[in-house]
């Protein structure tokens, strides 16, 4: 049996708790149709970040969507978040069932 | 002297995160004690209040408004030229300082309750008070700055507001209040007899919190670690002073001077996170909670009772 995927972005950003509100909005505003969040803890240039507590929490956000929503994600948030909160993004090559989703 | 307990239970936290313990209270379990302590504070607060003609607190509630505004005003200066912190970062830490911490209060009280010394029981509605002016100021002083992007004092103004630490003290307050001694009888078992120990279980998680802060200490420098334990001191005296002006009780001076001295480490930081994100986070935690949350909760808390009796044999 053959599966046929189609092909879309997958966009990841790790990034402090304290954007979540404001990156849920966003990104919707940007074109995305929705979004995925958890939590996550790990080490990166701006020091280990633990997730011991409430006000040191980070989040994953991940992102379905297509080039053009993609790109502009990721330029908005170079230009609005990079200098000031530890934040990483990076975009990988997926292949979805259902185009009509995303 | 014997060592207060929750104070114990607090130095075993910071024991544990020193030895590299793997101990931690789960995420769910931590969540769940600072709904317990909020509500537990506000249903206290509240029941006592019930008694209490409200109007008559208003003069004294407008003074421990200014109060808030007052102390970040005093932060800031020494920040910015004592210390030589940017605008941003010393805007950001006044903020802190101006804003209150809840669990010090939550000690503070169990540490009157043991040396069975009485306080206004309306107390808990100063910490509803306190806690946003600060911030408020904090946020205008970091602008006065320049170049911080439009603050969405919408969306902040909600967050801060409505974030669950104002929402379960006001609204314990409310129910207590509301429902009265009698018909809150069948829950005191749980929300006032159980205070102390519950709160003991969460200051064993403060400490491996606070304690996980001292790393940041060796990079930040010696001038907030003296920031972080003078001010406190100067503040608490500023508060005591407050108190008596406003006519407290001791106890409820030397909870006045526990609030002003004490500093916000969770309503603050998410704050100005989102209004000033160039101010570095890691420099107003590790002092408010790497430094000025220990301090009170081992040394200043009973520095505050003798400062509230000294003021009030005056």
């Amino acid at each position: 049996m053959t599966m046929t995927t189609h092909p879309r972005k997958l966009v990841v950003i790790i990034t402090e708790g304290a954007l979540e509100n404001a990156l849920s909005r966003e990104l919707i505003a940007l074109g995305a149709h929705g979004y995925t969040i958890c939590d996550v803890r790990g080490r990166g240039s701006r020091g280990a970040r633990e997730a011991a507590w409430e006000a040191d929490r980070n989040i994953r956000f991940e992102v379905i969507c297509d080039e053009t929503v993609a790109e502009a994600i990721a330029s908005a948030m170079r230009e609005k978040y990079y200098d000031d909160y530890a934040m990483t993004l990076f975009v990988a090559d997926i292949g979805v069932l259902r185009p009509q989703k995303f | 002297m014997d060592l207060d307990p929750v104070v114990l239970f607090f130095l075993l936290g910071v024991a544990a995160r020193l030895l590299r313990s793997d101990l931690r209270l789960p995420e769910a379990m931590y969540e769940g004690l600072s709904i317990y302590l909020l509500l537990a504070i506000g249903l206290k607060g509240g029941v006592e209040l019930a008694r209490h003609p409200i109007a008559a607190l208003l003069p004294q509630a407008l003074c421990v408004i200014l109060l808030g505004l007052a102390l970040p005003l005093l932060a800031f200066p020494v920040l910015r030229y004592l210390g030589k912190l940017d605008h941003h970062n010393a805007a950001s830490i006044a903020a802190h300082y101006g804003s209150v911490s809840m669990v010090t209060f939550a000690v503070a009280l169990a540490f009157l309750a043991d040396h069975a010394v009485w306080h206004e029981p309306y107390m808990p509605l100063f910490v509803v008070l306190m806690e946003v002016p600060g911030i408020v100021v904090g946020i205008l002083i970091a602008r006065l700055g320049g170049e911080v992007r439009g603050v969405q004092w919408k969306t902040l103004a909600h967050e801060v507001l409505f974030g669950r630490s104002i929402l379960l003290l006001a609204g314990g307050l409310l129910i207590g209040w509301a429902a009265g001694p009698e018909l809150l009888a069948p829950q005191s078992k749980l929300f006032f007899d159980l205070f102390k120990a519950l709160l003991a279980l969460f200051m064993l998680e403060m400490g491996i919190v606070a304690a996980a802060r001292i790393r940041d200490l060796r990079r930040t420098g010696m001038f907030l670690v003296a920031f972080g334990t003078l001010m406190p001191i100067a503040f608490g005296v500023i508060g005591a002073i407050t108190g008596r002006l406003i006519g407290l009780s001791v106890g409820g001076t030397m909870l006045l001077a526990t609030l002003a001295a004490s500093a916000s480490y969770i309503a603050a930081p998410a704050a100005m996170r989102i209004a000033v994100p160039q101010a570095n986070p890691s420099l107003s935690l590790a002092a408010a909670l790497g430094v000025t949350f220990p301090f009170n909760i081992v040394i200043g808390i009973g520095l505050y009772l003798w400062l509230a009796q000294r003021i009030h044999a005056l």
